[in-house]
């Protein structure tokens, strides 16, 4: 973004919005009302019992609160930018840790043995000491698998879509967007349900897995259609006008000429695609596949730890889309290097 | 010299060629012969319709009535063989339109290579040669967007150069470029017409005109006014409008 060259004085370091501030989130805190939690306790030398202390003690602990949370916010307001957003990082994700510690989890389940495989012989060879384990190695194994397969395919449609839409020929035209229509006006869950149900009726038997595939690429190959499309319009008028003078045939322009200098425009949505599909991917659970999404219901059904596989399956889904984002960041970056 | 001329077939021909986008006419009635080795400039004023009847040349516009025709082939709506008579047609564009993902040299070799089918060595040794002609060979490895205008635009006649065209037209070719750099395009222009290559460019640059070009043609509201040698155009222009033009432009 632009960043003008002129210093305003930090809002943090002005008195009145200081005031305000302050003001607003004591107003929050109080609101919210923290007497009945820890910080009660903590406070309960000077309040008092907390369950007694009443309007005084909810003051006082929201007072207390209010001084710890602006006076980290000045703290903080005086680092440099790379330290302040790392610290506001990790603070913030300890509060995520906090939130889910309160639900009084029990962690260790995560590790235990799993009841479900040691029980069913058939499936032994997926037998893993601990549920994460098996999570890792079948779970999380079969949701890049889904999601990669289906992204190459969308892919492809996408390309294929882009051009349709861009043609004249009315066939094309026509059947392009009645599919980019379709497939982003029904919702994804609906979807894999038609297609996983739908098609046997016509007789074609298909697999869960197959269909899951078929569903998430039809779907993302409509989204990525409009991308594809939007990245060979954005390229200018004289570039095709250049091309023709030369001689050159269609397929040749859109291969050696459009579509090359699209890429730089269609790798950051495409990125964002993938990272939306692979999150979407635990729809598939539906069909009974064993990805990340399926096997922490089923995992957690069994003992009704649900919370605890649930929160695992939340930080495999989040470990892998920062990985994905570091290798957005880095293909964004080689392709503003080249031009 | 008129007359062996006159039994030569011409290069390019029109023939009552009408244009219309939508109700406004942008060409009109228009009848032009250019022979071999002809240095033709047109010019005018802006919405004359001199742009559109030089992209008509290489069809990347269409005409509705009349006929063109060029290097013997006749240009129209079902041909088969448009990509064989662009091959034989350089563009010159006023924005240039080189391909910033590619190298110079890259730009230079893409079109032989690609539809010429010439090797790769031959296609890059060609390229070298025609950037040394137009001066810059020492740019050959840098992207489009590393160079000055001028340079760039130099790349694009080198370019289309490569294709070894019969004919170059050029579309305003110094009109997007910054005072100083003009002449360095215009000298490498200057040189083009002294090899002997067939040229028609959309200029106002009258110095060039005067120095190079065969015959000027003026147009103005998509017609024909008035097309004369150099000097008579100059000296003795006929027309109203080709006089006020000429005021205007020489003022």
């Amino acid at each position: 973004m632009f960043v003008d060259t002129v210093i305003e004085d930090k809002a943090l370091h002005k008195p009145v919005f200081l005031l305000y501030l302050s003001l607003t989130v004591l107003a929050i805190f109080f609101a919210f009302n923290f007497t009945n939690t820890i910080f009660g306790e903590f406070l309960s030398p000077v309040i008092g019992n907390p369950k007694e202390s009443g309007f005084f003690g909810r003051l006082a602990v929201s007072f207390v609160l209010t001084i710890l949370f602006v006076g980290n916010l000045l703290l903080i307001s005086f680092a440099r930018l790379k330290i302040q957003i790392l610290i506001v990082w990790i603070e913030l994700f300890f509060l995520f840790l906090a939130f889910a510690y309160s639900f009084d989890l029990e962690i260790s389940y995560i590790f235990k043995n799993d009841f479900i495989c040691s029980t069913e012989s058939a499936r032994e060879k997926l037998c893993i000491p601990s549920k994460i384990g098996l999570m890792i190695s079948k779970g999380l194994f079969t949701t890049i698998y889904i999601s990669a397969v289906s992204i190459a395919i969308a892919t492809a449609i996408a390309i294929v879509g882009a051009i349709a839409k861009l043609s004249n020929n009315g066939f094309a035209y026509a059947i392009a967007s009645f599919y980019t229509s379709l497939f982003r006006g029904l919702p994804l869950l609906l979807q894999i349900y038609l297609i996983y149900m739908g098609l046997p009726q016509l007789g074609f038997m298909i697999d869960a897995i197959p269909s899951g595939i078929a569903a998430l690429s039809l779907c993302y190959g409509a989204y990525m259609t409009e991308i594809f499309r939007a990245g060979i319009q954005s390229i200018p008028k004289g570039q095709w006008e250049a091309s023709r003078a030369l001689g050159f045939k269609f397929g040749l322009i859109l291969r050696k000429i459009i579509l090359p200098q699209s890429i730089p425009i269609i790798v950051p949505p495409t990125g964002n695609q993938f990272i939306a599909m692979l999150k979407d991917s635990s729809l598939v659970s539906v069909l009974g596949i064993w990805e990340i999404m399926f096997l922490a219901k089923k995992l957690g059904a069994k003992d009704y730890n649900h919370l605890e596989m649930l929160l695992t399956a939340a930080m495999i889904y989040w470990t892998l889309t920062i990985i994905l984002e570091m290798i957005q960041a880095r293909i964004e970056r080689k392709y503003q290097q080249k031009t | 010299m008129h007359n062996s001329s006159s039994i030569e077939n011409p290069v390019i021909s029109l023939k009552g060629v009408n244009k219309w986008y939508g109700d406004f006419q942008a060409l009109k009635d228009i009848n032009l012969e250019i022979k071999l080795k002809e240095k033709i400039v047109i010019c005018g004023p802006s919405g004359s319709g001199k742009s559109t009847l030089i992209r008509c040349l290489n069809r990347l516009e269409a005409h509705q009535e009349g006929s063109i025709e060029v290097c013997g082939i006749e240009l129209h709506e079902k041909m088969q063989d448009v990509d064989i008579v662009r091959q034989d047609i350089g563009m010159v564009f006023q924005s240039f339109n080189l391909f910033p993902h590619l190298t110079v040299l890259e730009n230079c070799m893409a079109g032989p290579n690609w539809v010429r089918g010439i090797d790769k060595n031959e296609a890059k040794e060609r390229a070298l040669s025609m950037l040394k002609h137009v001066k810059i060979p020492e740019q050959a490895d840098k992207y489009p967007e590393q160079l000055s205008g001028g340079q760039q635009q130099r790349v694009a006649i080198a370019r289309s150069l490569c294709m070894q065209p019969k004919v170059m037209l050029f579309d305003e070719p110094t009109s997007a470029l910054d005072p100083e750099m003009v002449s360095e395009v215009l000298d490498t222009m200057i040189d083009l017409a002294n090899s002997g290559m067939t040229m028609i460019c959309v200029t106002h640059e009258m110095g060039f005109a005067r120095q190079v070009a065969d015959r000027i043609i003026f147009m103005d509201g998509g017609e024909i006014v008035e097309q004369n040698t150099p000097e008579e155009f100059f000296n003795n222009p006929q027309n109203e409008r080709t006089k006020t033009f000429l005021n205007q432009i020489l003022s």
